[in-house]
Parts: structure tokens; C-alpha cells; sequence
């Protein structure tokens, strides 16, 4: 398992999944938020009778159908993309992760397929309630689809349920329960779905804000804003609590992430926060030099984000880096270390086995249990490899956090000015609501950039490294399937985009008299 | 009731096929693509065929996903070996479907980039190359890849072209262009059924039967090359080894389910095109699809059941894929056999909503009338 990696092939596998998970992930959040979007306004038309709710569905369901297209091509590449670029990843955890990616295709996916068609092309097929009944049907199964997938990535963030197989070299599920309650699982669930609702809110927003500034389609405008806001709004609140609960998570699981994400090199206790700063561009790990630059510093405020206690202690980068023995941390080497001799007693182990001395083979295997939880560690070749690129977490996530206590107080303005019919009159809030869809892509990608970038280099937290996860294909090769996938996705959404604008463009059906 | 490792692994093969040969069965989509040049004329016909089949494409298109995630779940190393190994091959098919992905929605939209005729020719290299080398991959099963797995796992690929060596094979080749010819014949049937359109029916009816000609003596030889044709199996020391005849000694072994099942399915297949070809009855498409369906179930079962190896090494018999040495834990396959008991619910609501749907044919007032929820 030693044998060389080809550095180059694992950083283009890796430029490949972000690029194609980033692509999917433009389409996906709208997806989840616009559905259940349509089912509220679809559920006001057949309540009330009123024609105007209907044009207003018919209406979002249109920019609905041109971005679920591109959500499923672009969601094909990347489940097949864990066999063709991570197939030593798909052997060593397949065991585990392939079972949530097919329950989800049972689950969720067959639902989203079936009844997109009565959704779309069912107006004069079924009745009104069946109508119902599917549009309904699309936005669960898109949120089933969410649940699915991030209980897979959350085991990837915190791998639970499951043991190591000596024989075969693999990991193997033994409870999926604990797969599907993992505390990590239920956050980004919440998390991600909520901050869809969120992005997609803002798309209404943006939308509406356009037509009232053009005059046009005032009315609704104005019904698909106070339906919006009142969903962007409770949904951001939910964002905010998961989100806090994320960075909870995150200090229990993922200690690293969190110190990187806030930029904490020396462990504190209390730990403050730093709201605002600039990095330090020279500071590494293990030196003296402050961090930050202008740093806007509020006591306390870190130790009880991350442990839900004022006095904690909560560790920084160098603690855990380089070991803290005060409080109990491990440093990187010494897992390192403990990593290799697991490796060792593991091939000792094999080679009892293959000779036949079973005594051998059950002590080997005894003293391996003992401290195979560091098994990953063996492959890391410095410990510095350790820490994730403090810049892009710390930046990430103060900007997507920023953007999550602005967009309440958006949709709350949004919702009051609308309410009293006041809203055509605030061309500045309108103007400014043209600028709500990239805010809210730039939050929704930055989360994953956080969450991701931050569990490096780690492809399952603790167990298993990126170059490890790979599959056994020179550089060049993936190389040119990194740019064919640029080229076709970019082309591909460039369509999208001119689609989705002259849609815009065109506007609602013309009432029919 | 508990099943040992084993039964779950034969029982995983059995579904697995089952999601195959449904895939064959609704491969008519891929076949309808190709007619939309060949067979329709002018472009309230195309539009007609876009939308009759812009109905059915996500479904087919799923079946895609969960094959892939079925395999991921129930064989974790067929899906690490096959994909990360036989590379290009699947690049081919996946970007062919990503491309299909988005034509039905975009064809007709404006500011689309590429123009109508782009999306149909994007539809139609989903319909015909994409299908080809989906065919090919399948062929693999039976021909072999050249792969090694070394102690811990770690499989390596033997040649630089990574998969497409698949398509210089004939008997892959053949196999391939056998999907492509039967998907057009149940594509055009399928048209036949859920359209509404005197003269088009007409000359789909000629192509169903002109392609179900054509595609029979490929099938036919597919199933006379087995004769004589190495697969790879167990000795009874456990070893895996080259067995001559094998695939032959399957389908006879099979009984029912192999040359029962063969046999049937063809009969299904030129019984429902012969139907629509003969006579004017419109629903030679259920007939075809359920032959379709048998003959998909019978390829496989022949290639995974009966102690066969379903994914020879053609560099080490030994590395060869078995559903015991490729197949996830035990745990592993009984969790996901319990979430299989879904699949008779979902088979339920698919059903229902079809009939729903197609209580009527399409006819191109209902285009016309709703331009803006229609392709
Ligand atoms: C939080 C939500 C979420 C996340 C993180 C992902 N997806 Fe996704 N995916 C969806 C939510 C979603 C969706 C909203 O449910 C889509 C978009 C359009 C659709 O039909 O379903 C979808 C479509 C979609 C499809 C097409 C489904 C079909 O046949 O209809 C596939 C194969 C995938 N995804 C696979 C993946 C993989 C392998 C991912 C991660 C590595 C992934 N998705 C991340
Ligand atoms: C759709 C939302 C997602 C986005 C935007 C996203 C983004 C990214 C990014 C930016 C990377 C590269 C990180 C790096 O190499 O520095 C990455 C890697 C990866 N992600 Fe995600 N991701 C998403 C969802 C997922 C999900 C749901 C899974 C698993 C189910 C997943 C699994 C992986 C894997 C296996 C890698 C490659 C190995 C690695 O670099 O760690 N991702 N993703
Ligand atoms: C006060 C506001 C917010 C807080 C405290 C917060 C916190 C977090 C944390 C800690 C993570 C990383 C989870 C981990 O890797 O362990 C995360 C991820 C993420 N965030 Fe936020 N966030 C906030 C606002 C937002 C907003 C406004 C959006 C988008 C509209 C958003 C979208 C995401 C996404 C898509 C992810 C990745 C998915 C996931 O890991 O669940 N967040 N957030």
C-alpha cells in the first residue's frame, strides 16, 4: 500500500470533483428551494381557485424545469466519478458509502423523475389534486435526495458505524443507524437544505426586484415576494441554527477545521473570536508571529461557539499540530508514528496468516485493534500535511457567515415593504436586490469550499488521505477529462444562464380572458 | 427468514439484472433519438417525438443512476475496477448522457446556444454512440477487462486505452450495436403508441420491423458465439480458471431462467414488432419491452449466476470478479435488500402514473396549445 502516488493525478482528480460538485451545486439549491416554492404557490391555487396563483406556478415552474435538467446531468458525473477517479476510495469504502447513494436513487430520485412529469406535463392529464399531489411529491424528493447524499458526506466529515477488515483491506458497515442519526449527518442536512430555501428565495427576490424596477408583472412580483420572504426568512433562522451547530459539530469531529476556520493557531481558554481580521500572510504553524492584522477580537465568544461552555479550552492549529500534552492532544507525528506501527502489525498479521500460524495472526491482529483509529495517519509523509489552507477556511466561512445574519434582515425588509405596498417606490432596494443571487451562490459555494477544504487532507476524516482514495490513472489522463468537463459544463451553462434570462425576459403567460 | 452471505449475493445479481434488463427495456428512449432524423418528417413530427419521449427520459435515465448505484452498494469492486479502470469507456457513455440530460429541456428554448438541431444531434449521439459503447461495456462482462489487483486492493489497468480497447472487440461491438438496433425497434414502437400522428405511425411501423431484421442475427450470434466461448469459473479446489463453453452451460443450466427466458423474450420481442407491423393494433410496444425485459434478465443471469466469474481478468483469471469476491458484507447487502422492498412500491407508482399519463395519445394540438409546458 506504500507504493508511490502520482501528486499530479490526485491534484487534478481533486480540481475535477470540485469543479463538477461546484457545477452540480449551482443547480442543486435552486432545485430544492424553487420546488417547494412551487408546491406553496400551487397549494394557495387550489385553495383559493384564484387563476393568478396558477400563472405564478406555471411561471417559477418553467426557470424550475430548465434548471432541474442541468441538476441531473450534472449530478451523473459525479456519482460515476467516485468509480473512474476514486477507485481505490470506492474499494476501501464502498462497502459503506455506495449503500446511501443507491437508497437515495430508490428513494428519492424515482420520485423526483416521475412526477416531474405530471408537475410539468400534467396541467390537462390528471386532476388538480393529483397536480398537487406530484408538485409535492418533486419538492420531497428532492429534499430526500439531500438527505441521502449528505448522510453520505457527513460519514465522510465523521465516519461512524463501521470497523476495518483485515483481510480484505476494506472498511465495512456494521450499523447504518448510527450512519443516519451521526450527529454530523442531521446538521448538514438542515444545514444544506435550509440554506437552499434560502438561495432560492433570494433568486424570487432577485427576479421580482427586476420586473417592479422594469413595471412589469407587478402583481406578481409583489405575491411571489411576500411568499419568498416569509419562507427566506424562517428558513435562515434555521440556517443559523444549524449553522452554529455545524461549528459545534466541527469542534468535536473535526478539531482542525475549526481551528483553521477560525484562524486560532495557539489554543485558548477562554478562546474569543475573531470577527473580523486580515490573515497575517506570513504566519505558519510553529512560529511566533501574530496571525492577524487589525483583528476585531470578542472574548469568550469561540469557546462557547464551540463547546457550548464560556471557560473551555478550545484548541488552535499548533496544539494540534504539534501536541499539547497539558490537555491530553496527540500530536500529528506521534499518530504518525503509531500509524506505521499499526500498518506494521497489519502486514504481520497477513503474512501469519498466509503461513498458516494462527497464533501469530490473532496476536498481531489484538495488538493492531488497539490502535488502528491512527491506520490513516500512516500515510501522511509530514505532519504539516495535516493542516488545511488556513486563507480559504478562514475567509470562507466569515464571508458566508456575514451573508447569513444579512439575508434575514433582507427578507424582513423585503416582507414589510411588500406587505404595506410600498416596495416600487425603494429603487435602491431594488437595485440592490438584483445583486441577491450572487450573494447567496457566493455563501452556498463557500460553505462547501469550507467544509470540504477544510477536512484536507483527509478524504474520510482521519482514516483515509486524498492520495490514497485515488484511482491508478497517469496524470494526463485525468488531466483531459478535467478540461473536457470544463468545456462541456461551461457550455452547458452558459445555455442554462441565456435560457433562464430570456425566460425571465418573457415573463408570465398572458392572462387568459 | 435469514439469508447466509452467498444467498444475498445471488440474490443481488438477481436484482441487479433485473435493473439491467429494465434498462434495456427502456432504452426505447435511446432509440426513439435516433428516429428523430430518420423517420420523422418536418417539424411538427420531431416536436411530437421530443415531447412523447420527453416524458420517459428521466426514467430511463435513473434506471442508469441506480444500475451504477446498485453496483456501487452490492459490488463495490466491480464498480472500482470497471470504472476507474476501463476509464474512457465510461467518459464516453456518462458525457453522452449529460449531453442527453439537458437537450429535451433546452431544444427548443430561446438563446439555447446550440440550435435545435444541436440538442437533436446531441439526442441522437446519446441514441446511437452513447448506446454503442453502453453495449460494449456490457460485452465486458463477458470479454474481460485487463486488470490486476495487487495485495491491498489496489487494481491497475493494463492497456493505455483504458476501456476503449472494449469497442476492438466484435463481440462487444456486436453486442452494441444489438442495443442500439433494439432500441430502435422499441422506440419506434413505443412512438406508435403514445403518438397520435396517421403517417408517422405508418413509417414507424416499417422501421420497427426493418430494425427488429436487423438486429436478430446479431442477437443470434451472440448466442451461438457462446458455443466454444471461454468464461472463467470455479474449480472445485476454488481457484477460478478458464472453463470453454461456459456461458453455454449457464443458459442450459438455467433452465427457465436462462434459455427459458432467452427463448421467450425473443419470441416477445419479434411477436410484438410483427404485431405492429401486421396488424393495426398499438400496443406491440408491452410485448416488445417484456421480451425485451426477459432476454436483458436471461444476458445476465448467464453472465453472474452458476459460479461464474462476471468481470474476467483478461491478465490475471485469478483477479477475475465473482459475486462472492466483488460483493459488499454481508450487513452491507442485507441493509440494502431491505431497502429493495421499496422497489415493488416504486414499480406500483411508476405504473400508476403512466397509465395516468398516457390514458390518451399525444397529438400536436396539445403541443401547440401549451408551448409553455411542453419541449
Ligand atoms: C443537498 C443536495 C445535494 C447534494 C449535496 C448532491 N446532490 Fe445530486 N441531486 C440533488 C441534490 C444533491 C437533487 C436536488 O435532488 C437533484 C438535482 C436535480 C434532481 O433531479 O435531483 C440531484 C441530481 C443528481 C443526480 C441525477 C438524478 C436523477 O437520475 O434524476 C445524480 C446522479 C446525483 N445528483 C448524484 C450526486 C452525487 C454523487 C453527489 C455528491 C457527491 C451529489 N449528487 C450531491
Ligand atoms: C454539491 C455540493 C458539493 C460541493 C460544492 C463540493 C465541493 C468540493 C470541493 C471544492 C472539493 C475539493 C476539495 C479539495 O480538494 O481541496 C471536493 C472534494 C471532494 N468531495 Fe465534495 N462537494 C460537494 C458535495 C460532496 C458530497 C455530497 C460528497 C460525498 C457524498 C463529496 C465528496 C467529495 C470527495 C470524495 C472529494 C474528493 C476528495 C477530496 O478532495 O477530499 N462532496 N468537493
Ligand atoms: C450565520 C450563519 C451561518 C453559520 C454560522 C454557518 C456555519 C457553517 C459551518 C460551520 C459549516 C461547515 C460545516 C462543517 O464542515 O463541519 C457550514 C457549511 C455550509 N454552509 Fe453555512 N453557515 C451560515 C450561513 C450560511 C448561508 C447563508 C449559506 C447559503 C445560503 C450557507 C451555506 C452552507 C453550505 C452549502 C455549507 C456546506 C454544507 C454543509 O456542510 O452542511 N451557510 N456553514
Amino acid at each position: 500500500m506504500m507504493e508511490a502516488f502520482d501528486p499530479a493525478a490526485v491534484g487534478w482528480a481533486r480540481a475535477q470533483f470540485a469543479l463538477t460538485a461546484m457545477y452540480h451545486w449551482m443547480f442543486v439549491p435552486l432545485t430544492l428551494g424553487l420546488s417547494c416554492l412551487l408546491a406553496f404557490f400551487e397549494t394557495f391555487y387550489f385553495r383559493t381557485g384564484n387563476p393568478e396563483w396558477k400563472r405564478i406556478t406555471r411561471f417559477w415552474m418553467r426557470l424550475f424545469a430548465v434548471n432541474f435538467a442541468i441538476g441531473i446531468a450534472t449530478g451523473l458525473i459525479l456519482e460515476f466519478q467516485f468509480g473512474t477517479n476514486w477507485s481505490h476510495y470506492s474499494w476501501m469504502v464502498g462497502d459503506i458509502f455506495g449503500a446511501p447513494l443507491a437508497i437515495e436513487v430508490l428513494f428519492a430520485f424515482f420520485l423526483e423523475a416521475t412526477f416531474f412529469a405530471v408537475m410539468f406535463f400534467g396541467w390537462e392529464r390528471v386532476s388538480p389534486r393529483f397536480h398537487l399531489f406530484s408538485t409535492w411529491m418533486v419538492a420531497i424528493g428532492s429534499s430526500l435526495s439531500a438527505l441521502w447524499i449528505l448522510v453520505a458526506n457527513a460519514w465522510m466529515q465523521h465516519p461512524v458505524g463501521m470497523t476495518f477488515n483485515p483481510d480484505l483491506a476494506r472498511f465495512e458497515m456494521q450499523d447504518i443507524g448510527a450512519l443516519i442519526t451521526s450527529p454530523a449527518a442531521v446538521t448538514h442536512f438542515l444545514h444544506a437544505t435550509s440554506s437552499s430555501f434560502v438561495l432560492s428565495a433570494l433568486f424570487v427576490l432577485s427576479v421580482c426586484s427586476w420586473y417592479l424596477l422594469k413595471g412589469r408583472h407587478p402583481r406578481l412580483a409583489v405575491r411571489s415576494i411576500l411568499v419568498a420572504s416569509v419562507f427566506g426568512l424562517l428558513s435562515s433562522l434555521l440556517v443559523i441554527l444549524s449553522g452554529d451547530q455545524a461549528a459545534y459539530d466541527a469542534a468535536r469531529f473535526q478539531p482542525m477545521k475549526l481551528a483553521a476556520m477560525e484562524g486560532l493557531y495557539q489554543g485558548e481558554q477562554p478562546a474569543g473570536l475573531v470577527v473580523f481580521g486580515l490573515l497575517n500572510p506570513d504566519k505558519q504553524p510553529g512560529d511566533d508571529r501574530p496571525t492577524f492584522r487589525h483583528p476585531l477580537h470578542l472574548p469568550f465568544l469561540l469557546s462557547l461557539l464551540a463547546n457550548h461552555r464560556l471557560d473551555s479550552f478550545v484548541p488552535g492549529i499548533d496544539d494540534l499540530l504539534y501536541g499539547n500534552p497539558e490537555q491530553g492532544i496527540e500530536g500529528v507525528a506521534e499518530k504518525m508514528a503509531r500509524g506505521r506501527e499499526a500498518l506494521a502489525f497489519l502486514s504481520r498479521y497477513r503474512q501469519a496468516r498466509q503461513h498458516g500460524d494462527a497464533e501469530a495472526a490473532a496476536l498481531n491482529l489484538e495488538a493492531f485493534r488497539q490502535i488502528e483509529d491512527r491506520l490513516g495517519f500512516a500515510y501522511l509523509n509530514h505532519p504539516e500535511e495535516a493542516v488545511p489552507h488556513v486563507p480559504t477556511l478562514f475567509y470562507g466561512f466569515h464571508v458566508m457567515v456575514a451573508l447569513g445574519f444579512l439575508f434575514p434582515l433582507i427578507f424582513l425588509l423585503y416582507l414589510a415593504l411588500a406587505y404595506r405596498g410600498r416596495l416600487s417606490r425603494h429603487r435602491w432596494l431594488l437595485r440592490f436586490g438584483l445583486l441577491l443571487v450572487p450573494l447567496g451562490f457566493a455563501a452556498s459555494q463557500l460553505g462547501w469550499v469550507v467544509t470540504e477544504m477544510g477536512r484536507q487532507p483527509w478524504a474520510i476524516q482521519n482514516i483515509l488521505p486524498v492520495h490514497v482514495a485515488q484511482s491508478s490513472l497517469a496524470a494526463t489522463t485525468v488531466q483531459s477529462t478535467f478540461f473536457i468537463f470544463l468545456a462541456l459544463l461551461t457550455l452547458l451553462f452558459i445555455a442554462e444562464l441565456r435560457i433562464m434570462l430570456n425566460q425571465i425576459r418573457i415573463g408570465p403567460e398572458e392572462e387568459k380572458r | 427468514m435469514t439469508l447466509d452471505h452467498f444467498q444475498l449475493q445471488q440474490l443481488w445479481w438477481v436484482l441487479l439484472s433485473l435493473v439491467g434488463a429494465l434498462l434495456l427495456a427502456m432504452t426505447f428512449v435511446q432509440g426513439g433519438q435516433t428516429l428523430l432524423w430518420t423517420t420523422t418528417r418536418g417539424e411538427q413530427e420531431r416536436t411530437l417525438v421530443v415531447n412523447a419521449l420527453g416524458r420517459k427520459w428521466e426514467l430511463t435515465f435513473t434506471l442508469l443512476v441506480l444500475f451504477g448505484g446498485a453496483f456501487f452498494a452490492a459490488f463495490p469492486r466491480f464498480y472500482a475496477v470497471s470504472f476507474g479502470g476501463a476509464y474512457w469507456l465510461w467518459m464516453l457513455i456518462l458525457i453522452t448522457f449529460v449531453l442527453q440530460g439537458v437537450s429535451f429541456e433546452f431544444r427548443n428554448k430561446a438563446g439555447n446556444l446550440f440550435g435545435p438541431r444541436g440538442y437533436e444531434g446531441f439526442l441522437f449521439l446519446n441514441g446511437s454512440l452513447g448506446l454503442l459503447a453502453l453495449g460494449a461495456a456490457v460485452g465486458t462482462l463477458f470479454t474481460g477487462g485487463s486488470f490486476v489487483i495487487d495485495g491491498s486492493g489496489r487494481m491497475s489497468w493494463g492497456t493505455p486505452l483504458h476501456g476503449l480497447e472494449a469497442l476492438l472487440t466484435p463481440y462487444n461491438v456486436i453486442l452494441g450495436l444489438a442495443l442500439v438496433l433494439t432500441a430502435r425497434v422499441l422506440g419506434a414502437l413505443y412512438l406508435i403508441q403514445a403518438i397520435e400522428a396517421p403517417n408517422l405511425t405508418e413509417r414507424l411501423r416499417e422501421s420497427a420491423w426493418k430494425n427488429l431484421l436487423a438486429a436478430l442475427p446479431l442477437i443470434l450470434f451472440l448466442l451461438l458465439r457462446w458455443h466454444g466461448m471461454t468464461g472463467y469459473g470455479y474449480a472445485a479446489d476454488g481457484a477460478i480458471v478458464a472453463v470453454a463453453g461456459k456461458y453455454l452451460d449457464n443458459l442450459i443450466a438455467l433452465g427457465l431462467f436462462g434459455i427459458g427466458f432467452a427463448a421467450i423474450g425473443l419470441a416477445l420481442l419479434a411477436g410484438g414488432t410483427g404485431m405492429a407491423r401486421f396488424t393495426p393494433v398499438r400496443g406491440g410496444v408491452w410485448l416488445a419491452a417484456a421480451g425485451a425485459l426477459l432476454f436483458g434478465l436471461a444476458l445476465f443471469l448467464v453472465c453472474g449466476l452458476n459460479e461464474t466469474a462476471f468481470y474476467p481478468s483478461l491478465l490475471d483469471p485469478a483477479a477475475s470478479l465473482t459475486i462472492r469476491n466483488a460483493s459488499s458484507s454481508r450487513y452491507t447487502l442485507a441493509v440494502m435488500a431491505w431497502a429493495a422492498l421499496s422497489v415493488p412500491l416504486i414499480l406500483g407508482y411508476v405504473a400508476y402514473v403512466w397509465r395516468l399519463m398516457g390514458a390518451r395519445p399525444l397529438v400536436a394540438d396539445e403541443v401547440k396549445n401549451d408551448p409553455h409546458h411542453s419541449y
